[in-house]
């Protein structure tokens, strides 16, 4: 229940005393609160979970882990591959 | 293009699920015990066959972080009592639904003719509160920190549309007395934590030094893609190879030190602490969070006096020690055979993250 799902803001309205927005979830659209995320901008990604706002995600930290973990895939190969040839 | 779609894509790529596991197996030098501690970290593991892909020094053991599995019985025998009043619309997330009381479920309930809907959003719940304003509506809010959030704004939404008939039963737990409970206990056998990403998202991890500071153990916040739950065991491996225990943060895209803030001064405005009973597991102090006095008037409990409730568990189901990691599904007599997916006993085999219910969903399939 936990789960998160990403999606893209789409469009930022106010109803009554929450602010809420329509989310892309890879082409349906939902209606979110995102009340706990007053910076977002229409473009943003966020992570809904129970049709709340947890978080905006950073797309540039993304960028990193996979890097970061393409580096260790690729130095692992490396290692095994000089250890083959020990 | 969608880049988030991309992401979670990326997140999956089997050359690196390749490359991480092979990382880890390199690293590996003896046997480590680590605990998962969200039930959605539990099914994406089962879903992908992680665990098989491991090398076989590494036991994951599955943690509480299971909502529906840790909800106590008397508080849902509560929820049936109320939901069976003929002036009350009951709410609930789907998965409780078919989770056994003493005697019946929500969906048996419902076929007898109690007015139960499933709603994806507490603030569902207060849009048919609008709607029926000749009813009351109850919400079923459980949850841990990754949920409460919304159950808070549930409530600040009522007040703000002055709704008298919205009220919530309350059903809230915290992560941290949690891990606290499992580690001080004489039978505990996790050595590290994958803590859990979403509850992460919200709260952030500073929580989280004292607990690695007092039990000396790793514990690496992690999210739900393959290749997140992989990082997250890997940087456990490497600290507990290196006899070191400290937070790390295995989900940057998503968590930050501090959490939201925002969503946690929304937490603190509506609720406050309190001891909570957990199912099969038994009461931890300061475990729950209840709504404070100010809000007092939107406490189903309260506003709803549905007499004394007698509990009665199935005596077979061991759920409480699979929910502390000292036990697996696969060791439950009944797992499989009496106990199943759409007969079932306990609570973590009906929850889509009960460790019972992936086990038997996933237990034989692998990632490739
Ligand atoms: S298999 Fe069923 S009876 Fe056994 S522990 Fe799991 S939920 Fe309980």
């Amino acid at each position: 229940m936990c789960l998160g799902i990403p999606g893209k803001i789409v469009e930022i309205e106010d109803s009554i005393g929450m602010k809420m927005a329509k989310i892309d979830f890879g082409g349906v659209i939902r209606s979110a609160c995102i009340e706990a995320i007053p910076d977002a901008k229409i473009g943003d990604y966020t992570i809904i979970h129970a049709g709340f706002a947890l978080n905006v995600f950073n797309e540039e930290e993304a960028m990193d882990t996979l890097n970061l973990l393409q580096e260790i895939a690729d130095l692992d190969q490396e290692l095994n591959i000089d250890e083959q040839n020990i | 293009m969608n880049k988030i779609s991309d992401f979670s894509k990326s997140f999956r790529d089997s050359h690196l699920v390749r490359g991480l596991v092979d990382e880890i197996k390199r690293i590996t030098t003896q046997n480590w015990v680590m605990m998962e501690i969200c039930g959605g970290q539990t099914h994406a593991i089962m879903q992908y066959g992680l665990d098989q892909l491991l090398p076989e020094q590494i036991e994951l053991v599955h943690g509480p972080g299971c909502p529906v599995c840790v909800t106590p019985l008397d508080q849902i025998d509560r929820g049936h009592a109320i939901a069976s009043l003929p002036e009350v619309i009951f709410c609930s997330f789907g998965d409780m639904l078919r989770v056994p009381g003493s005697e019946v479920d929500l969906f048996t309930l419902r076929a007898r003719g109690a007015q139960i809907r499933v709603v994806y959003s507490p603030l569902d719940a207060v849009k048919i509160a609008q709607e029926n304003p000749d009813k009351q509506i109850v919400f079923f809010a459980i949850g841990f920190e990754t949920t409460v959030p919304a159950n808070a704004a549930s409530v600040l939404q009522a007040k703000a549309l002055g709704l008298k008939n919205y009220s919530i039963l309350v059903s809230q737990v915290t992560v941290p007395p949690a891990m606290h409970a499992i580690l001080s206990s004489p039978q505990n056998r996790v050595q590290a934590f994958l803590a859990a990403g979403h509850v992460c998202a919200i709260m952030g991890y500073w929580e989280y030094h004292p607990i690695a500071d007092q039990y000396k153990i790793p514990i690496v916040v992690t999210g739900f893609e393959p290749l997140d739950l992989l990082q997250g065991i890997l940087l456990s491996i490497r600290q507990l190879e290196k006899n070191e225990h400290f937070v790390e943060n295995a989900y940057t895209r998503a968590v930050t030190e501090s959490g939201n803030q925002v969503a946690q001064k929304t937490i603190q405005q509506v609720f406050e602490p309190c001891d909570r009973n957990w199912r099969g597991i038994g009461r931890i102090p300061q475990s729950g969070l209840g709504l404070r006095k100010e809000y007092a008037f939107y406490d189903a409990e309260k506003r709803f006096q549905v007499g004394h409730i007698q509990t009665r568990e199935h005596e077979v189901c061991i759920a409480g020690e699979i929910l502390q990691g000292l036990k697996k599904p696969f060791d439950c007599p009944a797992f499989g055979k009496q106990c199943n997916p759409t007969k079932p006993l306990g609570a973590p085999m009906v929850s889509s993250e009960g460790a019972c219910n992936a086990y038997f969903r996933f237990s034989k399939s692998t990632i490739s």
